[in-house]
């Protein structure tokens, strides 16, 4: 798989991120020889392996459903950038 | 639109019913879920997607989930993880959601609903976990949207079913039977107002017998039985004519409006359709042993379809009963507990169908709110089949003086308004005989074949009585006297 300025700047863009035009050639070089390395995996023949999601052994974290409060609105809106005391305010998003 | 031509297409409806789990605390945290809260007062980091905090799944939402698995059939899932479904949306916190999509907890099971063609049963396809989003908030004329995060990380059921819903009829008996079932499980209060119950519906038409499904088109979040319909009529009227004119129809997520009745494609400022979803490393995988299904299996409240069934095996009722007395748990349970008082199902069912419901209905009550009790209710029944008062004076007379005096019961109150029926035979020979006495040629007209007069003697009687008469034993009396 090759990572093109197409689709590099569409994986920008679905993470936010800002790509200017004079990175993109060390970026796109970063990405690809990432997923070249990446591809040696493939060589391995994984045939009876079963797909591994998660390196610990444990499973079954659970909780009770019991209500413990936690912060008060004041803490939860203390570190927006924007807000009214009640709510979070970001610029809209419908037109 | 002309019959002919809708007559050539086909619809294909899927829907993605969105049921928000009735738990306490959060999916993933232990912050409150109750709805109307002052905004941002249900909150911690957890729910705000602070870095560094964990997320731990809520026990009773697992089985919550596979509850709602065994009422419908589904096969449930034995190893499941989380994934998480990436995109960037202000009531997303995380910019991530958290939900299953390779492993949903339940595979497979259905629905049955009735339609005027008969029964069907829509299948599902899955259904699996995940949290909900917050609520933004639009003010007209300000360039800020408000975003209330108490609803993000309320648990929810997704259920998705096969494609093969035909009709908007079908989509609505559905939904109704889905709401209906999560509310007897009491898993979701079915609240379909307050967003407790949502609907995605996928619409999409072909000419009748094709292979290959038109192009589909999303109505988001529907939050009325009666909206889905309408807008599952409009979608279909509206794909037709363009297909007709041939007009390409444009794979869109589309709004309806209730006020018009019309749908209309969404302006949004990107379509989000690319989520990169990956296994969530933050939850450990749920296994789920036979022990927990069983476990889960042997606290199962009754389905409404074994109660429908039950009600007309066990209690010999007409369908049309069963039907109106399984509509809610609530109900159903209240007749159940009034014919554990009293043998005279059809009465009982009468009594809740009739009586009960519209008061409750005028008042805009729900059955919990209902102070008379299963018990008296039942006494009111067996003051009628004793004959010591009519029907229609049960009802009319002594029922709702019941609900102005909940401490009386149906006896005391008949005695104290002088409502038992004389069935004393002594006393109504004598009420008779005056009639008969004071109408000599009616006596005479009646004796001669006029047997339609009997009514006027019943009536006649009754009105001396002043309405006490008990009409069987009245009628029985009178015959004998006029045959004399």
């Amino acid at each position: 798989m090759k990572i093109d300025q197409e689709s590099l700047q569409k994986i920008a863009h679905l993470a936010r991120l800002e790509v200017k035009p004079e990175e993109e050639a060390e970026m796109l070089s970063s990405l690809n020889s990432v997923l070249t390395w990446m591809e040696e995996l493939n060589e391995i023949d994984t045939e009876n392996v079963k797909p591994l999601t998660h390196i610990t052994l444990e499973i079954n974290a659970l909780r009770e459903d019991k209500v413990i409060p936690s912060i008060s609105r004041a803490e939860g809106l203390f570190n927006a950038p924007k807000q009214d005391g009640e709510y979070f305010r970001v610029p809209k998003v419908v037109e | 639109m002309n019959q002919e031509i809708r007559d050539k297409y086909e619809v294909v409806i899927g829907l993605e019913v969105h049921a928000q789990l009735q738990t306490e605390s959060k999916i993933f945290a232990a912050d409150a879920t109750a709805f109307g809260a002052a905004p941002n007062t249900h909150i911690s980091p957890i729910t705000l997607g602070h870095p560094g905090t964990l997320p731990k799944l809520n026990k009773k939402a697992v089985e919550y989930a596979i509850r709602l698995g065994l009422a419908v059939g589904s096969e449930i899932s034995k190893y499941q993880h989380f994934d998480r479904k990436n995109y960037f949306y202000p009531d997303l916190p995380k910019g991530y959601q958290i939900t299953q999509d390779k492993t949903p907890i339940c595979i497979g099971g259905g629905v049955k609903v009735k339609l005027s063609t008969g029964e069907k049963t829509v299948r599902f396809h899955h259904i699996h976990l995940e949290e909900d989003a917050g609520k933004s908030l639009h003010q007209e004329g300000s360039s800020d949207s408000l975003l209330d995060y108490n609803r993000a990380g309320t648990p929810l059921v997704e259920m998705v079913t096969e494609p093969e819903i035909k009709s908007a009829e079908e989509a609505a008996q559905f939904v109704t039977e889905v709401r209906k079932l999560v509310r007897y499980l009491q898993i979701c209060d079915g609240n379909m107002e307050e967003g407790s119950l949502r609907c995605d519906v996928n619409v999409s038409v072909m000419l009748v017998g094709s292979k290959v499904f038109g192009t589909k088109v999303e109505i988001k979040n529907m939050n009325s039985i009666r909206f889905i319909q309408k807008a599952i009529e409009y979608e279909i009227v509206r794909q037709i004519e363009a297909i007709e004119s041939d007009e390409k129809i444009i794979q869109e997520t589309r709004n309806f409006d209730p006020a018009t009745g019309r749908t209309s494609g969404m302006r949004e400022k990107e379509s989000m359709n690319d989520y990169r979803y990956f296994a969530e490393p933050d939850l450990p995988p749920l296994h789920i042993s036979e022990e927990w299904i069983q476990s889960v299996k042997s606290q199962m409240p009754a389905l409404p379809w074994e109660l429908f069934e039950k009600f007309i095996q066990h209690y010999k009722l007409p369908e049309y009963d069963a039907g109106v007395l399984t509509d809610t748990r609530e109900i159903a349970e209240y007749f159940e507990s009034t014919v554990s008082f009293t043998n005279n199902y059809k009465a009982a069912s009468n009594w809740v169908m009739g009586s009960v419901k519209s008061f409750l209905n005028e008042n805009s009550l729900e059955i919990s709110d209902f102070g008379i009790s299963p018990a008296r209710l039942a006494q009111l029944i067996q003051l009628v089949d004793d004959g010591k008062v009519s029907n229609s004076v049960a009802s009319q007379q002594i029922f709702p003086e019941m609900l102005l005096d909940l401490t009386k019961t149906p006896l005391q109150i008949a005695e104290s308004k002088n409502l038992i029926q004389q069935s004393n035979t002594d006393t109504l020979q004598t009420l008779i005989d005056e009639v008969l006495a004071n109408n000599e040629a009616k006596v005479k007209e009646y004796k001669n074949g006029k047997k339609g007069l009997l009514a006027m003697f019943m009536g006649e009687v009754m009105k001396k009585s002043k309405g006490s008469a008990d009409p069987k034993v009245t009628s029985v009396l009178l015959q004998k006297s006029l045959e004399n």
